[in-house]
């Protein structure tokens, strides 16, 4: 307990959420103590080396010593000794990450350009809101259907690539509720900074009721397609304050004109707004790059009708 | 011989005897142009993404923009400056004078080399005429199938680049076998040389790779033959393999010469023989074996079996090894000699102090369980940049000036190359150490954007890279100065022992009035 607590708050690592993390940074621990000991003393040398026999006169003599098989075989045996030991613990901790209970509850994850879809075995899919009951062993299968990407917990110390053609997985087991932050580790094009995901790692019974789908029923379209922009990550690209970030901005756009790269002009309205969303590439407003992900069978009917009454909300 | 005062430098006049010359010295000075041109690019994208993340959010440029950044600074950096950096520059001026002899073994395949790589460099850099490449220096699939055309010539000028890499490779390996002086056994010829042999090998062996995998990325994104993309039936993570199958020992085509160099510093400025020659000369050749069985512990979390993983996880484990004693023999040279802080010594104990840094998180990141959590994150960046910049830069800006005097014939000033050091050596820290901490806390690596808790590390990191600018700005304001300053170098400024320093500063075109002969290891500093 002292050991662990020791951990978090002298090394920079996330807070622990999981077992495996615990050992993970228990090895870390051991790993920074050896690192900073053998630093230490072959820096240590060096400095006082060069202060030791410093030049005096340009005819010094110094010592002819060509080698010394005690001291050599010391110095490759010995850290040969410690990286063995590091390994061996590596290897540990790696079959620890690696290996996931047998009874763990599944969830299919979908990594896309860029967001990640979690689908739980009666149908429900959440985007970039992953809920996770605690204490018990939850083990994901993931893939992609573009390119890699790779699903990062820092709090939970584990990390897999997602892989388009088939399925890798990753386990844990969330001991504090909570939310914990979710990374995309494997560089994916333009948003791949903003292909973010949250955690929720809540109790049984909250589980459930997530599960029944009550704790997305009560939004109305604008609240829904809020939650959505910032889900979908249209944030990445979309401000809603009239900046530019790599898209149009949504505040105002209702109404407005636009120009399009092949010359024809439209007006944004409903049924402009829809084709975008689902089908960007089909006209791509001047002055911007053509680099919006199609959300063709992404996003279902009703998500595309609140995002749209969304975008109709923002007027000032 | 030629007539007094004559040397390689103003033996022929005009660009054309430059541009066609086959004296190995020369072609150096080609590289040397070449290469700070290049670095002086990739420096400038890397002042661009540092600048990018002073804050959370969009400052400077938009995210397709950062990318083509990010990509543009890795590929220059690895394959226009630090793969070619030392052996290019230092291996072709010195690796045939310090083993005697007159010239390479294939003059005009050296030319040739410095050909390519310039070819290949346009090739590449032509991307840019496409909407750029933004698949980071790693191209890894199916994203650079899917992403710009540009990718074609990046990948295709890297190919070109390579071939340049495997004849200067070659180009060694036959000199160091077949010119060398009487006397100048392969016990007798100098660390450095053994370095840039066991780095020629590693060339040789593991460029062709590379080179093809290149071309079957190209194959695919031309004619569509299924080899990566999953989509038409191919695997994306063999790419990987075959990947980090070269650019795993491509790092030690990056550091072994760097090594090298070090030994040559260190007991130069310690006016003391190396210690435990024979080690460091066997360390650089197991280094080189090891490293071609190594490429997994890039793909611990990729969908590799666990097995392999741990296979992989033990294997660079012993590449340590070897490290670790070179390490060890540094310090022990200058136990009980005489050292002296010239700015070349200063960046060799530079390199120690930040290679040691690198070579511990080495083993950090090789450590299986351990590598889950960093792989992909700023540690593996601070990583990477304490062994490659803070090894091999520091050991070049160290050769550049251990070596200025006998290269151009002219003494720099010493004050403003150890301002150089001070500047580049702090700022290189201030940047880079924070971003082990960054690593883990979790921030992952090519992020354009970050959240919001990770913005004071990231604000000290920039400020740090702007330190190591002004350290680079007065590194070659040291160089011009000393051009300009025109002090006549003796032969012999540093007073060290190995052949380039027996003839004249700047040497003749020929090297050596008659052929010399050693009887002696490198260092007898008695
Ligand atoms: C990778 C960046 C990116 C992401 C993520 C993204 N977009 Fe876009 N979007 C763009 C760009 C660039 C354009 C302008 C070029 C074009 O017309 O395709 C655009 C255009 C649009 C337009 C037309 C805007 C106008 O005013 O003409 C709409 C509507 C839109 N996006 C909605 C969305 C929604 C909803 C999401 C999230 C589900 C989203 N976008 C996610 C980049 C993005
Ligand atoms: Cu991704």
């Amino acid at each position: 307990m002292l050991w662990s607590s020791f951990a978090q708050a002298s090394t920079f690592m996330p807070p622990q959420a999981t077992k495996v993390a615990e050992s993970v940074d228990n090895l870390y621990i051991f790993l920074l103590v050896i690192s900073l000991i053998a630093s230490v003393l072959v820096i240590a040398a060096m400095i006082y080396f060069v202060f030791k026999y410093r030049r005096k006169t340009d005819n010094d003599k110094t010592a002819y010593i060509t080698h010394n098989v005690t001291a050599e075989f010391l110095w490759s045996f010995i850290p040969l000794v410690l990286f063995m030991v590091c390994f061996a613990w590596g290897w540990k901790v790696y079959h620890e990450i690696r290996t996931a209970p047998e009874d763990s509850y599944e969830i299919y994850v979908r990594g896309y350009k860029w967001g990640w879809d979690f689908e739980y075995s009666n149908g429900l899919v959440s985007p970039a809101e992953l809920y996770v009951p605690v204490g018990k062993p939850v083990k994901l299968l993931m893939t992609s259907s573009d390119v890699i990407h790779s699903f990062f917990i820092p709090s939970f110390r584990i990390k897999q690539d997602v892989v388009p053609g088939r399925y890798s997985s990753l386990w844990f087991e969330v001991e504090k509720p909570g939310v914990y932050q979710v990374f995309c580790t494997e560089y994916c094009g333009t948003s791949h900074s903003g292909m973010l995901a949250k955690v929720h790692a809540v109790s049984e019974e909250e589980f459930d009721a997530f599960l029944s789908g009550k704790a997305l029923e009560a939004l109305s379209p604008v609240e829904l397609g809020a939650k959505l922009y910032k889900t979908r990550n249209c944030n990445t690209c979309h401000s809603i304050d009239g900046s530019k970030i790599i898209g149009p901005t949504f505040m105002n756009s209702f109404g407005m004109q636009r120009e399009f790269t092949d010359g024809s002009t439209a007006v944004v309205d409903e049924n402009y707004l829809r084709e975008s969303i689902l089908n960007a590439q089909k006209k791509i407003v001047k002055g911007y790059p053509p680099s919006m992900p199609p959300y063709q069978g992404v996003l279902s009917d009703e998500d595309v009708k609140a995002l749209i009454a969304y975008i109709k909300s923002l007027k000032e | 011989m030629g007539a007094a005062g004559e040397n390689y430098i103003n033996c022929a006049k005009g660009l054309k005897s430059w541009l066609i010359t086959l004296d190995h010295k020369r072609i150096a000075i080609l590289y040397v142009i070449s290469v700070l041109t290049f670095f002086f690019v990739g420096g400038i994208a890397a002042l661009g993404i540092r600048l990018e993340l002073f804050s959370p959010g969009p400052d400077v440029m938009n995210a397709d923009t950062y990318n083509q950044f990010m990509t543009f600074h890795g590929a220059i950096m690895v394959f226009m400056v630090i793969i070619p950096g030392i052996p290019a520059i230092f291996g072709n001026f010195f690796l045939p004078i310090m083993i005697g002899a007159k010239d390479v073994a294939f003059p005009r395949l050296n030319l040739l080399s410095w050909y390519l790589l310039m070819f290949g460099a346009i090739v590449s850099i032509s991307s840019l005429l496409f909407n750029g490449v933004d698949t980071g220096w790693t191209f890894y699939t199916p994203y650079s199938i899917k992403g710009s055309a540009g990718v074609i010539n990046m990948t295709l000028g890297a190919f070109i680049m390579g071939m340049s890499s495997v004849l200067t490779g070659l180009n060694f390996i036959v000199t160091i076998h077949k010119l060398r002086c009487p006397g100048m056994t392969m016990k007798n010829i100098p660390l450095f040389v053994w370095a840039l042999y066991s780095t020629a090998i590693i060339q040789v062996l593991a460029t062709p790779v590379l080179g093809i995998t290149l071309l079957l990325l190209v194959a695919e994104r031309v004619m569509g033959i299924g080899i990566f993309d999953p989509a038409l039936g191919g695997d994306p993570v063999l790419y990987q393999h075959f990947f980090w199958f070269y650019s795993h020992p491509a790092v030690y085509i990056m550091i072994l010469p760097a090594m090298g160099v070090i030994s040559e510093l260190i007991t130069t400025y310690s006016k003391k023989t190396i210690f435990g020659y024979t080690a460091i000369a066997y360390s650089s050749l197991a280094i080189a074996a090891v490293s071609f069985f190594v490429w997994g512990h890039h793909m611990f979390v990729s969908g590799q079996s666990e097995v392999a993983g741990i296979v992989f996880s033990f294997l660079t484990m012993l590449v340590g090894v070897p490290t670790a004693i070179k390490t060890f023999n540094w310090v022990a040279t200058m136990y009980k000699g005489s050292v002296t802080l010239k700015s070349s010594m200063l960046f060799a104990m530079g390199f120690i102090f930040v290679f040691t840094i690198g070579g511990v998180t080495g083993i950090m990141l090789a450590t299986a369980g351990m590598d889950v959590h960093f792989h992909d994150t700023y540690f593996v960046v601070a990583h990477f940049h304490y062994v490659m910049v803070g090894g091999t830069l520091f050991a070049l800006m160290g050769a550049i000036y251990h070596w200025y005097p006998k290269m151009y014939g002219y003494m720099y000033n010493e004050l403003l190359a150890k301002l150089s050091f001070v500047f580049i050596f702090i700022g290189f820290n201030v940047t880079f150490f924070p971003q082990f901490i960054l690593g883990a806390n979790g921030m992952p690596r090519r992020y354009f954007d970050y959240i919001p808790e990770y913005t004071e590390l990231n604000r000290i990191s920039t400020m740090g890279s702007w330190l190591i600018a002004i350290g680079f700005v007065i590194g070659l304001v040291t160089i011009i100065q000393g051009f300009i300053r025109k002090e006549k170098a003796p032969a012999n400024p540093w007073g060290s022992k190995t052949l380039e320093w027996t003839i004249q500063s700047p040497p003749t075109h020929h090297n050596f009035e008659s052929t010399p002969s050693v009887s002696g290891g490198p260092y007898e500093y008695r």
